[in-house]
């Protein structure tokens, strides 16, 4: 079965699905959506430069992301105006990465590959790295649940019980650069963001808890993924923006169905 | 001795500007002390100081060992994009058992709530549902930064009357800042007046009758001192059997 380019893909989606819903939450709940920007846009530098060096994709993106994460991990705890800081890096990141791959003539051609991911082109290869890491993050984020969701939830509390908000945001840049090293081939530069944070928003109003939120956004990612890729084979449309589509429908769906 | 700093001095983070200088502190067991001071005066920053969330530009602050501290910061911030219902806000980030859970929201006169979500509730219920959160952790020393802001005079009332409550019940020493001069007068063991540096301590008559303390606070304290000698004099009338339990209508308009 693992022959077959369409159930690759559906593994690669829902090893990512797994773990983009609990992630997300933090990034919905830490209000990071622009922070997962940046460091999502900052991937295609990562691309640039893997491409140029010759080495392994991920290996690049993950390096750049992590950069990018820390730095602004870095302006966060500094204290400087989120907001502005944020907008400037995010796009700047992406335009210096547009740049950068422009000198790889090789990888002129599949540009739309990393920024809207080629889901249907992953191997045997990636599938194991797709769900290595997304167990690994997924660990890291079961072992530190109640750290990340006390900080997450107020500093202050979090720092009375003898918990260093700080640790606990760098584990979070570095989980999101993971994320977002194993997202590239998936949705792409561009539509990381938008399955962390989409099926999180979805899955917001169902939910009376931090564990239910994650747990929803999970479910919500992974049907995302089958839909999209679904609509992607019987319609013909490019797979990375038909799963966030389907991650936008079910959002409307569920902000709709809460109103009635 | 729970908590001592000696010659303590701080500044504001990134720069060489003292919030605090020269501070001595103690608190022991079992005490009430109530730090009050003008806005910017320092007091937040002793605080945390004390319990060790900010760094000295001198002297030094040391803990009992093992000292267990219930904290209930000022003007939680909820984030209302994190859901959570009040059982499992108890439970962060250490785990408690059910019974444990409810026992505490009783104890603190919120029954019952456990099912809530956290921003529904008001900002008198918030409270002690902060401070149930603070005694599950079976705390020596409770540490309460304005915990009645926002709350209406019965409110504030009823709210020091429950912290002196856990008092007596837990022998429990409590740390609190507060702009509630009136009502810190009556429950605290202890008063110290901060601004930049410690003005004046000592009992709560004491420290009302010092002229730091009038200077800063000026008119309200002068009105105070009066309210307060008032039912001082009236207390003493009573053998000294503190009833602190005066509702505030008793109180002269």
């Amino acid at each position: 079965m693992l022959d077959d380019f369409f159930f690759r893909a559906v593994l690669a989606g829902l090893g990512l699905a797994l773990v983009a819903g609990p992630l997300g939450s933090f990034v919905v709940w830490r209000r990071m959506a622009y922070f997962g920007d940046s460091t999502a846009h900052a991937a295609i530098l990562g691309v640039a430069m893997a491409l140029a060096f010759d080495i392994s994709i991920y290996a690049g993106t993950l390096a750049v992301a992590t950069a990018m994460a820390c730095l602004v991990s870095a302006l966060v705890a500094r204290g400087q105006a989120m907001d502005t800081m944020l907008g400037v890096l995010s796009h700047s990141a992406l335009a210096f990465g547009l740049v950068a791959i422009s000198f790889v003539p090789s990888a002129r051609s599949d540009l739309s590959g990393y920024l809207f991911g080629d889901i249907l082109a992953v191997g045997r290869l990636d599938l194991a790295l797709i769900w290595t890491g997304a167990a690994l993050v997924l660990a890291l984020l079961i072992l530190r649940w109640q750290r990340l969701v006390t900080s997450s939830l107020n500093e202050e509390l979090a720092m009375a019980a003898g918990i260093d908000p700080r640790t606990e945001r760098l584990v979070l840049s570095l989980a999101l650069a993971i994320v977002v090293a194993l997202a590239i081939r998936v949705v792409g530069s561009l539509l990381i963001s938008a399955m962390l944070i989409v099926p999180a928003a979805a899955a917001r109003g169902w939910a009376r808890s931090p564990e239910r939120m994650a747990a929803v956004a999970a479910l919500i990612a992974a049907a995302s993924v089958i839909a999209g890729l679904f609509s992607s084979l019987h319609l013909d449309t490019p797979a990375g923006p038909s799963i966030v589509a389907s991650a936008a429908i079910f959002f409307l769906l569920s902000q709709a169905l809460r109103r009635a | 001795m729970l908590i001592r700093a000696d010659g303590m001095t701080i500044h504001r983070p990134g720069t060489q500007e003292a919030v605090l200088s020269g501070i001595d502190f103690r608190i022991a067991a079992g005490e009430i002390v109530t730090v009050v001071g003008p806005n910017g005066s320092g007091k937040s920053s002793l605080i945390r100081a004390l319990l060790g969330q900010m760094g000295l530009a001198e002297g030094s602050v040391t803990r009992q060992q093992g000292l267990r501290i219930g904290y209930v910061p000022q003007r939680v911030q909820l984030d209302t994009a994190i859901p959570m219902t009040v059982r499992r806000f108890l439970s962060l980030p250490t785990r408690v058992t059910d019974a444990e859970a409810s026992a505490a929201l009783e104890r603190t006169g919120v029954p019952g709530l456990g099912a809530r979500q956290l921003t529904q509730l008001s900002g008198g219920q918030f409270q002690r549902v902060l401070l149930a959160r603070a005694l599950l952790r079976a705390p020596h020393l409770l540490v309460l930064d304005e915990p009645t802001q926002g709350l209406d005079q019965p409110g504030i009332v009823a709210f020091y009357q429950l912290i002196e409550d856990v008092r007596r019940e837990t022998g429990a020493a409590v740390l609190m800042v507060s702009h509630d001069l009136l009502v810190v007068m009556r429950s605290s063991d202890r008063v110290v007046c901060l601004n930049g540096h410690i003005c004046c301590e000592g009992t709560p008559q004491h420290v009302s009758g010092a002229p730091e303390y009038r200077a800063l606070f000026g008119a309200e304290a002068q009105g105070m001192l009066a309210l307060y000698q008032h039912h001082h004099d009236h207390d003493h009338d009573h053998d000294c059997d503190h009833d602190h339990g005066h509702a505030p209508s008793a109180l002269p308009h």
